[in-house]
């Protein structure tokens, strides 16, 4: 059997409704919420401000520090115990990752710029809608930033190479692979690169060239987000 | 932290508050939103000024305790996300998420709110019996959290259904809900009173709610009774301060539950 029609009946390009908005936490130096299909995104950047502990301090140049947090019931099934565990911390690194190369802290030395992610309910791609998030979050907070990330998966579903994947899709029965993707949107240079699953070396490279198109648009929603924001009525 | 300490305890000297309002008014919006997380039983969010506060209901089947062997359980858990204000920090809940989950959990059970042995009955693997667990999750810490959660879970509750569960397995399919609600019998909502300079108010937004004296939570019913009450802060109370704080906390929890109703119905 050959994967031809989507479960949701979108085209293989084609991404979840998405919503953007930016400056939903009034206590925070700058927030955005990000919607894709069922997953929801919501980040909080606060500083540049003191790292603490001291140790983790930089005398270079500030530090990113991003945090990724399911809330206990927004997982599909039973409730998550609240904390960290090793799969927040791993997303928390590469979401480091797959932002520091567009963010310039050189001017602020021995500061961090801590970056909160929550997840109020999900259905897939939390990844790469968390780095979305985060990215509006950290312009809507005037961080010095060269370049936007935007970020959405591609992968292989029984033969089909098709964008933004949802959880029924990533469990499909036959040969699946996930990949998520963030890219920079002036120098579409990948920033995060992971892959679950199988593909072949002409799927792989067919699912980025793909992934340019779907973070072209996921790119076009973080601008309307900062726009609606920053335009005086 | 706070530069208008002063200003707040002269203000409220005179009956008056640093944003304008009359020490017994709320702020506006009041925003009440259920259905905001698919993956949740039940779920709201709740928005009074620029407060903002999650709420989530997860239900699932355990073993009942040993000295309750006929009824089900509820537990609360509060998070004061560093995402909501910068005083907050990683880690295990501290000793104000725990206040604050205590609070609203007494609320809750010293109210028999839920009836705990319809969970039982409803349950029908058995030896097991249901459990409810209610999260608070903190959006935006503006001030008074206790009647912004209070009023979370309880939307939270009433949108909660049922999910469905396979009779021949007993294994509960969380991605299709029935349309059975909870046993809900009671519906407690928490308002707190806060003493400033011997004035009573409500609402206290983040710089009010660093200067006050006293506050005292007090939970109560549709009906009057009360569930809970949870004083803070420094100062003492008299019995006349507890009895005219009393009188405002009933007064303003008629007015969050037809909030609510309007919300919620």
């Amino acid at each position: 059997m050959v994967y031809k029609k989507r479960l949701d009946g979108r085209s293989i390009e084609e991404l979840r409704p998405m919503d953007a908005k930016a400056g939903v936490i009034p206590n925070a130096n700058g927030s955005a919420s990000f919607k894709i299909g069922k997953t929801w995104a919501i980040a909080a950047v606060y500083g540049p401000r003191e790292m603490y502990p001291k140790f983790l301090q930089n005398p270079k140049h500030g530090v990113l520090r991003c945090h990724y947090n399911m809330m206990p019931f927004s997982g599909s099934g039973e409730r998550i115990r609240p904390g960290n565990n090793r799969r927040s911390q791993e997303i928390a690194m590469v979401m480091t990752k797959a932002l520091e190369p567009v963010v310039d802290l050189s001017a602020f030395p021995n500061a961090v710029v801590d970056i909160f992610v929550e997840l109020p309910q999900t259905d897939a791609g939390t990844r790469c809608a968390a780095i979305s998030a985060a990215s509006i979050a950290l312009a809507d907070a005037g961080i010095p930033m060269l370049d936007m990330v935007s970020s959405v998966a591609v992968g292989q579903v029984d033969g089909t190479v098709v964008a933004d994947l949802m959880y029924d899709e990533e469990a499909y029965e036959g040969v699946v692979s996930d990949i998520p993707v963030a890219m920079t949107h002036n120098g579409k240079e990948i920033t995060l690169l992971q892959m679950d699953g199988e593909i072949s070396k002409a799927d792989l490279l067919k699912a980025l060239e793909l992934a340019k198109g779907a973070t072209e648009k996921v790119y076009q929603l973080q601008v309307k987000a900062l726009k609606e924001k920053f335009t005086l009525e | 932290m706070i530069h208008n300490k002063d200003t707040i305890l002269d203000l409220a000297a005179q009956q008056k508050r640093i944003d304008g309002r009359a020490l017994e008014e709320y702020r506006q919006p009041i925003k009440i939103e259920t259905g905001i997380s698919w993956t949740a039983e039940g779920s709201a969010r709740v928005q009074i000024g620029d407060t903002v506060v999650m709420a989530g209901v997860k239900l699932s089947q355990d073993k009942p305790y040993n000295d309750t062997p006929d009824e089900g359980g509820i537990m609360v858990n509060a998070e004061l996300l560093p995402l909501s204000s910068p005083e907050y920090e990683s880690g295990p809940p501290g000793p104000k998420a725990i206040e604050l989950a205590r609070v609203v959990d007494r609320g809750i059970r010293e109210a028999k709110a839920i009836d705990l042995k319809k969970l039982k009955k409803l349950c029908l693997t058995p030896e097991k019996a249901w459990f409810v667990i209610i999260d608070i999750i903190t959006i935006n810490d503006a001030g008074n959290l206790f009647d912004v959660a209070g009023l979370a879970a309880l939307a939270a509750l009433r949108s909660a259904r049922f999910p469905t569960v396979n009779l021949e397995t007993g294994a509960i399919d969380y991605k299709h809900k029935t349309s059975t609600p909870l046993p809900l019998l009671k519906e407690p909502l928490p308002v707190t009173v806060y003493v400033l300079n011997d004035a009573l108010l409500v609402d206290p937004n983040a710089d009010e709610e660093s200067a006050y004296d006293a506050r005292l939570t007090v939970a109560s019913d549709a009906d009057g009774t009360i569930s809970a009450l949870q004083k803070g802060g420094e100062f003492p109370l008299s019995i006349e301060q507890i009895s005219a704080i009393l009188d405002l906390a009933l007064e303003k929890g008629s007015f969050l539950r037809k909030e609510l109703n309007k919300a919620v119905p």
